[in-house]
């Protein structure tokens, strides 16, 4: 079993997240509520990773931020390090190809919330903030839910970006499902079988998690 | 009851924040230099390691891959600090861009073998005598190399099939591995009757009793000169473990493990 691997795909997965989350929450409510002209372009824009393949995206992530390009070249003059194949750039490449997932559940979510119940909250004299706070959040919390588990399992079962951005450094790019890869073509069969069913287990747990708990949640507003 | 579970799952955020802050273990001393060798040194490299820390008490972590990837990644500004290519084009040609050190040297050479897993059914065809027939016929049907557009393994096999006047035969049989330990891979596990692949994984192949193999003439393809250099930048760690493999005790393990040494 190799934990190193296994730590740092759930370490991938947690920025992932964690950045993604008030970003999900912003864009979700943003493309809920609001009306403009370029709305269906955005949303297209934002379901592409969905479509794409990884390879594309990847090929295109690897000549936006690689050494030749303006991104590549400032983030190497501010650490001295290349953002390809370095653990920053897969947390950029996450970020992106978890968009879809991040943003689509919230977006239903606030659309889920009728426009009454935020027009009592200003009626009653709650401030923006404390309706989005106190109202807003809590109703939309099974799409925060989903947005949540979605991004953190899709990113731990990510494959063909990582390769081509990461490449296959241990303990800085060697995510899980590379190191199964990595086993196979050693020949070491019972490791990557090891590996691949913690992989199983963590990704029905997760997906079981969100399920779970939107059905309890459905149940109790019955 | 909702509000609770969503102040928990607060809780439960603010705690993967922590982890996700928590830097890996051991990364606060310089992490070990990473190597970026060539798929068919996969099994004689974890070995060398081994030695090389036995007399060093120093670490170094290993990267595989086919040569012409691990080129582009370098081309790139992959964090590697030393390059173990299958093929010496690559390595001058980086050290030509100014990636490298110099151009580093020549450490060994690689050597070709046609394995059979024990399954299948080319376990009693004779090579090459009877591989033309047999694929013909369809008693096999698949046949495994690495890919030769960034493999040099299966640039030196598709020389040597041509060489044995099988290519026509064989090639709408081919199964292209994405580097040379994925085709023994194929091999191996009976996704491919068989497949020519680099001595040294052929050896250990036939050491876990998994099939056969023949030696294929060296002088049916060009020579599989590997270089290793330097990558620019490199640090004491990477600087001692080339050296290391410029000795006798890893000169003696790569004979060992199906590749033929250079003569000091």
């Amino acid at each position: 079993m190799n934990w190193m691997a296994l730590e740092l795909s759930l370490k991938l997965a947690a920025w992932t997240t964690l950045i993604l989350l008030p970003v999900g929450i912003m864009a979700g409510r943003v493309l809920a509520w609001r009306h403009f002209k370029a709305k269906p372009v955005v949303e297209a824009l934002l379901m592409l990773p969905l479509v794409l393949p990884p390879t594309v995206l990847g090929f295109y992530m690897l000549v936006a931020l690689g050494g030749e390009s303006v991104i590549g070249q400032f983030y190497q003059a501010l650490s001295g390090r290349t953002l390809v194949f370095s653990f920053e750039g897969l947390v950029i490449a996450s970020i992106i190809f978890n968009l879809p997932f991040a943003i689509q559940p919230l977006q239903r979510a606030f659309e889920g919330i009728p426009v009454e119940v935020r027009e009592a909250a200003a009626c009653c004299g709650h401030k923006p903030w404390r309706t989005f706070w106190r109202i807003e959040l809590p109703l939309a919390w099974p799409g925060i839910l989903t947005s949540l588990v979605l991004t953190f399992a899709h990113t731990i079962g990510e494959f063909g970006i990582v390769l081509m951005v990461g490449g296959n450094i241990p303990g800085e790019t060697q995510t899980i499902a590379i190191a199964i890869y990595d086993q196979v073509q050693a020949f070491d069969n019972a490791s990557a079988g090891l590996m691949s069913a913690v992989l199983l287990l963590v990704s029905l747990a997760a997906i079981s998690l969100t399920y779970f708990s939107t059905s309890f949640i459905g149940r109790r507003h019955d | 009851m909702g509000a609770v579970i969503f102040h928990l799952v607060f809780r439960v955020l603010s705690l993967a924040l922590v982890l996700a802050i928590a830097p890996l273990p051991g990364a606060a001393q310089t992490p070990p230099p990473v190597i970026a060798a060539a798929s068919s040194l996969r099994f004689v490299m974890a070995d060398l390691a081994r030695e090389f820390k036995k007399d060093s008490g120093l670490d170094v972590r290993l990267s595989f891959g086919a040569s012409g990837n691990i080129f582009r990644q370098i081309m790139q500004g992959a964090p590697y600090q030393m390059f173990l290519s299958a093929d010496e084009a690559y390595v001058t040609d980086l050290a030509a861009a100014g990636r490298l050190e110099d151009s580093g040297q020549l450490y060994a050479y690689g050597r070709l073998a046609v394995f059979i897993g024990n399954a299948s059914p080319l376990i009693r065809v004779e090579f090459p005598q009877g591989y033309e027939a047999a694929f013909r016929d369809g008693a096999a049907r698949h046949f495994a190399i690495a890919n030769p557009a960034h493999a040099p393994y299966g640039r030196a096999a598709r020389q040597a099939l041509r060489h044995a006047g099988l290519w026509a035969a064989l090639e709408p049989a081919l199964l292209y591995g994405e580097n040379v330990s994925q085709a023994a891979q194929f091999a191996a596990s009976g996704s491919a009757d068989g497949g020519m692949i680099a001595l040294s994984l052929a050896l250990r192949l036939e050491a876990a009793r998994r099939g056969g193999y023949y030696l294929v003439p060296a002088s049916w393809h060009a020579p599989l000169g590997q270089r290793m250099a330097l990558v620019r930048g490199a640090g004491e760690t990477a600087r001692k473990f080339y050296a290391f493999m410029a000795g006798e005790k890893a000169r003696k393990l790569l004979s060992q493990q199906g590749f033929m040494g250079i003569e000091p």
